[in-house]
């Protein structure tokens, strides 16, 4: 695998939006062509030179490419947008929309992510090694069917509406999430460690399971008896877990929500 | 003595079109019709102590008088050097200085956003999610028999929508009036709008959210578990759901309490689903209570400028929306826009601390009719005419209904109309003379 270096410079306060920090898009360019790529910070645009150093191996095809940014870029957007194969390594924490629409490869966040992380996320994998913010495999406002495939790691916490319209794919965040975790959900798996209320608010379909506990359920979810070491959309759990239905609130709900005693 | 009738009042969402003015010497004398509110308005315009009248620049840290030139062409300076600049307020002002606006957003590729993202934004996000049935306030006058006001108060808020539209009057179908109609209020407090209620719902605070799913768990044909949901016993829950289903045309008002309350857009998501699960059994629709009287028409002319009802970034050249992102009070929080215009609002009374805290420290341009603690950090600031009493316009009603306001009287000497002041700062901003059709005007 090659490997192309983007060390960053000063960042704008403005946000920078830099949806070519791709694979795809660097895939069979020179590293003065990479450098020259278009990024976009308020009304202005830029090169993605004048942010970043760039340095490394270019490939020809993007799945044989390693971008790895080394270092934090908190004012920085969309990185790896529409990614299809590769992979990305952020040395640091990264803003808004990593990930989205992203349908192959792996995304790597050693730091945080901001919120609309894998937001519609069609494949692929985002592992971030610290907290993300709200709407974590979201979809986009007024979209009902949100990610569909691939998976995401959240080692940290998350915010709320964890996995928004999840229509498919797997989403696991290891710390606690916020309120409305997994809202009209529909089909997929969401796995959180500690909820605090409205787990699984209006979802109609997929399940949900929670392992270290939830403060209030919704008076939609009906208790369905308890299981041991279930298997969940093809994952193995261990432990005696509490089944519920839901969201009764809403008509036909085939939603399931575990909750571990 | 010139007597207007047919005047309309432009304070609230009400919009109530039925007032008399008499004017003397270009003063207001008598207002007929109107609320306490809308009367203090309308009389206000006399008191020309309390009003901006001279255009100002802060020239060595003090705001001093200059020429509305000069003004406008330090406001124009500010906004055209600026990266990202922030355009927020409009919605006490009307649609055509909005659209002219909006088109100086897109000129300078800043962000436009509206006092919609700290009352009803909520609604617009749940209105992409889950639709809207809604109606008009003449269906509700001349139909509806049963009325709710959640997490609202109009007795202080809207004061006439009570009279004119929702429960006092005699409509088409409903003779009696108040007789035939029943009035039903949810909130976390007795209002003085609980007060006149047939019921009152204590629900508590922060719990909407339940309260509305557990209604919609009996509309449904679900049984509950619980004994109460969120501080409502289970047989008033049940019997509040049986009364929905079975009145003949229901309508559901909802304010503040449901949209900046714990939940925000998801109360109003499952609110919107209630009703959408209502209309299986009857004739249900739902109302949200707009505060400024032309924050509808913003969401308007916004939607057919940009497609998008509010929050637009035009920093790339198209339209981009995603509240969350672009919506000015997270904008000012990240500390991302370098420059500000504010109009016919007062965000540094109303937004959070950290929000004023960055506005205080870019150049700020204001637009308004009299000062507020956002004009004196100001570094321009544009005294304007009151539209609907010294100005013309355009307004949505909160039902989406337009309605032209009515100029009753001329403005303080040389203070031009919110239209007229975006429209020269427009040209200043593209370098073009203003044109002459304004200047006459």
């Amino acid at each position: 695998m090659r490997e192309v270096v983007l060390t960053p410079k000063e960042q704008p306060p403005y946000g920078l939006i830099a949806e070519c920090i791709s694979c795809d898009v660097f895939a069979g360019r020179s590293i003065e062509e990479i450098e020259a790529l278009p990024v976009y910070y308020g009304n202005r645009q830029g090169k993605l030179g004048d942010f970043f150093d760039v340095a490394g191996e270019p490939a020809d095809k993007a799945g044989e490419l390693r971008i790895i940014i080394e270092g934090d870029v908190t004012k920085t957007r969309w990185i790896g947008r529409d990614m299809s194969a590769g992979e990305i390594v952020i040395k640091g924490s990264a803003d808004m929309y990593v990930g989205a629409w992203m349908s192959g490869g792996r995304i790597v966040v050693e730091g945080d992510v901001g919120t609309f992380s894998g937001m519609q996320m069609r494949g692929g994998e985002l592992h971030v090694k610290g907290s993300a913010g709200d709407y974590l495999g979201c979809s986009y406002r007024g979209e009902w069917r949100g990610m569909s495939g691939g998976r995401i790691v959240v080692e940290g916490n998350a915010g709320a509406e964890v996995g928004q319209n999840l229509n498919g794919g797997r989403i696991f965040v290891r710390g606690s999430v916020d309120t409305f975790a997994g809202v009209r959900m529909k089909k997929g798996l969401l796995v959180v460690g500690s909820a605090i209320d409205r787990v699984g608010a209006q979802m109609t379909g997929g399940a949900i399971v929670v392992l270290n506990g939830v403060q209030r359920l919704l008076p939609g979810f009906d208790p369905a008896g308890d299981v041991e070491n279930p298997e969940i959309e093809g994952e193995s759990f261990e432990g005696v877990f509490r089944k519920y239905t839901g969201d009764h609130a809403e008509r036909n709900a085939r939603g399931v929500l575990y909750i571990k005693v | 003595m010139p007597r207007y009738t047919d005047v309309i009042c432009s304070f609230c969402g009400t919009l109530c079109d039925d007032i008399e003015v008499s004017v003397e010497d270009n003063r207001i004398v008598d207002v007929k019709h109107a609320c306490r509110i809308g009367t203090a308005k309308f009389l206000s315009s006399n008191d020309l102590e309390h009003r901006l009248l001279k255009p100002m620049v802060r020239k060595n840290g003090k705001l001093v008088e200059v020429s509305l030139e000069e003004a406008i062409e330090r406001a124009a300076e500010i906004l055209k050097n600026a990266v990202k600049p922030l355009l927020y307020g409009w919605s006490s002002t009307c649609c055509e200085a909005q659209s002219v606006g909006i088109e100086l957003a897109e000129e300078l590729g800043g962000v436009i956003d509206a006092t919609v993202t700290v009352c009803h934004g909520p609604s617009v996000l749940a209105v992409h999610d889950a639709g809207y049935p809604g109606c008009t306030l003449g269906e509700v006058k001349n139909r509806a028999d049963l009325i709710i006001y959640w997490g609202s108060n109009p007795m202080h808020g809207h004061p006439r929508h009570l009279s004119r539209y929702s429960i006092f009057p005699r409509g088409y179908f409903r003779e009696r009036g108040q007789s035939d109609r029943e009035l039903i209020v949810i909130d976390v407090r007795k209002t003085d709008t609980a007060k006149i209620a047939n019921k009152f719902v204590r629900v508590n605070y922060g719990e909407d959210y339940e309260l509305i799913s557990a209604l919609r768990k009996v509309v449904n044909g679900g049984e509950l578990r619980e004994e109460s949901v969120a501080g409502v016993p289970k047989e008033e829950i049940i019997a509040l759901a049986e009364k929905m289903m079975n009145c003949q045309f229901g309508v559901l008002f909802f304010g503040m309490g449901l949209t900046q309350s714990y939940g925000r857009h998801r109360n109003i998501d499952n609110a919107i689903c209630l009703v959408r699960d209502l209309n299986v059994h009857t004739k249900f629709v739902m109302q949200p209570m707009r505060g400024h009287y032309n924050v509808v028409g913003f969401s308007e002319v916004l939607g057919w400028q940009a497609g998008f009802p509010y929050a637009v970034d035009f920093g790339r050249g198209f339209a981009w929306y995603n509240p969350g992102e672009t919506t000015a009070n997270d904008v000012l929080q990240r500390g991302e826009c370098d420059a500000a215009l504010v109009i016919a609002s007062d965000p540094v009374s109303h937004f959070p601390r950290k929000s004023v805290e960055h506005l205080a420290k870019i150049p700020l341009v204001a637009i308004d009719i009299h000062p507020t603690p956002t004009t004196q950090i100001a570094d321009v600031v544009i005294p304007s005419a009151i539209a609907g009493i010294e100005a013309e316009g355009t307004a949505y009603r909160m039902d989406s209904v337009p309605l032209r306001l009515r100029k009753v009287k001329e403005p303080p000497e040389g203070v031009l109309s919110d239209e007229e002041i975006m429209r020269r700062l427009l040209a200043k901003v593209r370098g073009e003379a203003p044109k002459l059709e304004v200047e006459a005007r």
